[in-house]
C-alpha cells in the first residue's frame, strides 16, 4: 500500500527541486520549517520524531533542502516529513506537511474487529510495521521505492 | 399606524396623547443617533408601500422589531423607554432601484438574551417582516457587537482543531454525499461510503434528507458507515469520516443518535438548518463536549435568502451559524448548480473564517465584524462541482474549505473509487502548482489535463464532465459592483 498522509501523497514522489520550491513557497509565507521522522505510520501518531527544533531562523530554502537530505541519509527507510507552520494569531498551527521520504516497502495496516452486542463492532487499525520494536522495522524487505501513487486504478 | 396607513399624514399630537402617532415621531427615528459600540445593528432593505414616506417605514421596522405596538400605549410610561426602543439612524437610497432603500438600525443590547439567536431572531425578524406598510422587507446584514458575541460557545472545534484531528494540511479538504439520495438499503449505502473513502476522499455525507425511513434506519445506517470508514482507514493510513446526520423529529432522539455516533467512534455528525436554532445550539453543546466534529447542511435556506427583496441574507445566517456553533456550513460553490455570485459568496466565506471583517459594499457586507477569537467555520462548497474545475475552486474558495464532489465522484465511469481518485489527484496536482508560483487560473486545463497522462481516472472525468458549467444570473448579487472607474 501507499501512505497517503500529507499534503501530496497522491502526486508522484517530489524531486528535490519539487520539494525546495514548497519549501520557498512557506518561506515567502514566513513559515518556519520543520522535519520529522518515524516508524510507526498509524493515521493518529501524532508526535513524529523531530528531526533537530524547527528551524525558526533558516530563510534559505537551500540551506534547509540539506537538512532534508541529512535526514533521509539517517532515516533512508522510514516516513520523513516536511512541516510549514504559521504562527499567526488565530492560526498557531501546521499550514502544510507532506512525505518527502518512504520505506522501500510499506506492508500497511491490518483492520482487527472485535464483534461485540448489538452488532456492534470494535476496530483497530494495526500498522503491520509496529510488530517488531521501533528501530527493527521496514529492514526485512527489499525492492525498490514505496509503492506508487494509486493513480490508474 | 394612520400616519403609515394615509401615506405619512397626521394631525400633531402630544407623544403620550392616546390614538395612532408616526413611529417617526415616537422616537424610533434619530438620525443624529451615534451607534454604541455595545449595539446590535442592523442594515434592512425596505420596500415601502406606495406613498408611504421611506423615513416613517424604517422608523417603523425599527419600533416593530423592538418595543411598538401599533397604537400609544400608557404603559410604556412606566419603563425607560427610550433605552429599550430601537432607532433607525441613516437610510439611504439604493442605487438603480428607486422603490428600494436601506435603513440603518441600532438595538440596545438589553434588547436580548445572553446566548440565545431564537430571542435575538424573534426580535428582529419577528412580526416585522409581515407588515403592511411595506410591501418587502430584507435583513441585508447584522453586525453583532463584541459583548453579544462573547456570550456565545460558537463552533464546538473550528478550523484548527478539525485539521489537527485530521492531520490534513494546506489543501482544501474533500467530500462527497452518497447518491442516491434516498432509496439504498444501508449495506449498499457503506459501499459508496468505502469506495469513495479508500479513492482519497477524506469525508462522505449523508444527504440533507436521509434521517430515518422505512428503506434505511438510522442505527443500521450507522454500523456499516462505521465499518466503512475504519476500513478506508486502513487501506490508506489516512483518517476518515463519514458525517452521520442525526436529524430527526425531536431533540431527544437527535441526542439518542449523537450519542451512538460517539460510542461508533465517528469523528463527525451532522444536522439540518431545518430542526432550528435552538436545537442547533444545543449540539453544539453537545458536540463540544462529546469531541465530535459537527457539521451543518442549510436544507431549506433558499427559501429565505435568494430573493433579494425579501428575507434574509444568507450572510446573517452564517453569523447565526457561527455563533451558536457549528463547524462546517455549507456557503455556495460559485460554479456549481446553486445559487451563487462570486462576490457575495465571498462575503459569506469570510464572515466565517476571519477574525474581523471590514464593510466592503462589493461584497455586500454593510458593517464591520469583530469576532474576537470566536472560532472559525468551515464553508463547505457542494453541488455540481467536478475535477475539472479544481483551479477555479481553489482560486475562489480558498484552502480552508471542504470541497464535495457528489455526482462528480459516484457518477465516475469507472466507479466511486477511480471517481475520488480523480479529484484528488486534481486537488493536489493545482495545490502544487499554486504553491510553486505558477498561473494555475488560467492554466489550470493545462495542469489537469497533463496529470491525465498519468492518471486514468483523472482522464475519465475530464472527459465526461469537460463541458459541464452551470452559468446561470444569480439573483442575489451586491448592489455595488467594481467597475474600473470606481
Amino acid at each position: 500500500m501507499r501512505l497517503t498522509q500529507g499534503t501530496f501523497s497522491y502526486l508522484p514522489d517530489l524531486t528535490d527541486e519539487q520539494i525546495r520550491m514548497q519549501i520557498q513557497y512557506a518561506l515567502d509565507n514566513g513559515w518556519p520549517i520543520s522535519i520529522e521522522y518515524t516508524d510507526d505510520p498509524h493515521p493518529r501518531n501524532a508526535y513524529w520524531e523531530m528531526f533537530a527544533l524547527p528551524m525558526f531562523d533558516i530563510k534559505d530554502a537551500v540551506a534547509i533542502m540539506e537538512e532534508v537530505t541529512k535526514c533521509r541519509a539517517e532515516h533512508p527507510n522510514e516516513y520523513v516529513k516536511v512541516n510549514a507552520y504559521d504562527a499567526r494569531l488565530g492560526r498557531q498551527t501546521t499550514a502544510l506537511s507532506f512525505i518527502v521520504n518512504r520505506p522501500k516497502h510499506e506492508p500497511g495496516f491490518r483492520l482487527d474487529r472485535q464483534a461485540a452486542a448489538d452488532r456492534q463492532i470494535r476496530y483497530t487499525t494495526h500498522a503491520y510495521a509496529t510488530d517488531v520494536p521501533s528501530g527493527k522495522r521496514y529492514k526485512d524487505v527489499g525492492g525498490d521505492r514505496g509503492a506508487s501513487p494509486p493513480r490508474s486504478e | 399606524m394612520t400616519a403609515v396607513v394615509n401615506g405619512g399624514v397626521a394631525k400633531p399630537k402630544g407623544r403620550w396623547e392616546s390614538g395612532v402617532t408616526p413611529y417617526a415621531e415616537m422616537g424610533y427615528w434619530q438620525a443624529d443617533y451615534e451607534p454604541k459600540d455595545t449595539d446590535v445593528l442592523c442594515a434592512f432593505r425596505i420596500t415601502p408601500q406606495p406613498g408611504v414616506d421611506h423615513i416613517e417605514a424604517a422608523a417603523a421596522v425599527a419600533g416593530e422589531s423592538s418595543t411598538a405596538t401599533w397604537t400609544v400605549v400608557w404603559t410604556d410610561r412606566l419603563t425607560a423607554h427610550s433605552h429599550y426602543q430601537a432607532r433607525a439612524y441613516r437610510v439611504d437610497p439604493v442605487p438603480g432601484n428607486p422603490e428600494q432603500f436601506i435603513a440603518y438600525i441600532a438595538y440596545d443590547i438589553d434588547l436580548f438574551e445572553e446566548g440565545s439567536i431564537a430571542n435575538l431572531t424573534s426580535s428582529i425578524i419577528g412580526n416585522v417582516f409581515g407588515f403592511k406598510a411595506l410591501k418587502a422587507l430584507r435583513l441585508e446584514d447584522m453586525r453583532i457587537p463584541i459583548a453579544y458575541v462573547k456570550t456565545f460557545q460558537g463552533p464546538p472545534h473550528g478550523i484548527v482543531m478539525e485539521r489537527e484531528y485530521l492531520n490534513k494540511y494546506g489543501r482544501p479538504l474533500l467530500g462527497a454525499t452518497t447518491k442516491p439520495k434516498l432509496g439504498l438499503s444501508a449495506r449498499n449505502y457503506g459501499r459508496v461510503v468505502y469506495e469513495a473513502l479508500r479513492g482519497g476522499l477524506d469525508f462522505t455525507k449523508d444527504d440533507e434528507n436521509i434521517n430515518s425511513q422505512p428503506f434505511m434506519r438510522w442505527r443500521d445506517r450507522y454500523l456499516f458507515c462505521m465499518e466503512a470508514v475504519n476500513k478506508a482507514e486502513a487501506a490508506t493510513g489516512e483518517v476518515k469520516g463519514h458525517y452521520l446526520n442525526v436529524t430527526a423529529a425531536t431533540m431527544e432522539e437527535m441526542y439518542e443518535r449523537a450519542e451512538f455516533a460517539k460510542e461508533l467512534g465517528s469523528i463527525i455528525i451532522m444536522e439540518d438548518l431545518t430542526v432550528g436554532y435552538t436545537a442547533m445550539a444545543s449540539m453544539a453543546k453537545w458536540a463540544r463536549k462529546n469531541g465530535l466534529i459537527l457539521h451543518l447542511h442549510r436544507a431549506g435556506h433558499g427559501t429565505y435568502t435568494r430573493q433579494k427583496s425579501h428575507g434574509v441574507s444568507f450572510r446573517v445566517i452564517a453569523k447565526w451559524c457561527r455563533l451558536l456553533g457549528v463547524d462546517h456550513i455549507h456557503a455556495g460553490t460559485v460554479v456549481g448548480k446553486l445559487e451563487g455570485d462570486p462576490n457575495t459568496t465571498k462575503g459569506f466565506y469570510d464572515i466565517l473564517r476571519e477574525d474581523f471583517i471590514p464593510a466592503n459594499p462589493m461584497h455586500g457586507v454593510f458593517f464591520d465584524q469583530h469576532w474576537a477569537s470566536l472560532a472559525p467555520v468551515m464553508p463547505v462548497a457542494s453541488g455540481g462541482i467536478h475535477a475539472g474545475q479544481m483551479h477555479q475552486l481553489l482560486d475562489l474558495l480558498g484552502e480552508d474549505v471542504v470541497l464535495q464532489f457528489g455526482g462528480g465522484t459516484i457518477g465516475h465511469p469507472d466507479g466511486i473509487a477511480a471517481g475520488a481518485t480523480a479529484n484528488r489527484v486534481a486537488l493536489e496536482v493545482i495545490v502544487q502548482a499554486r504553491n510553486e508560483g505558477r498561473d494555475y487560473q488560467n492554466e489550470g486545463p493545462e495542469m489537469l489535463e497533463k496529470a491525465a497522462r498519468t492518471c486514468k481516472p483523472l482522464a475519465r472525468a475530464l472527459e465526461i464532465w469537460k463541458d459541464i458549467t452551470f452559468n446561470y444570473e444569480s439573483t442575489d448579487t451586491p448592489d455595488v459592483v467594481a467597475t474600473p472607474s470606481y
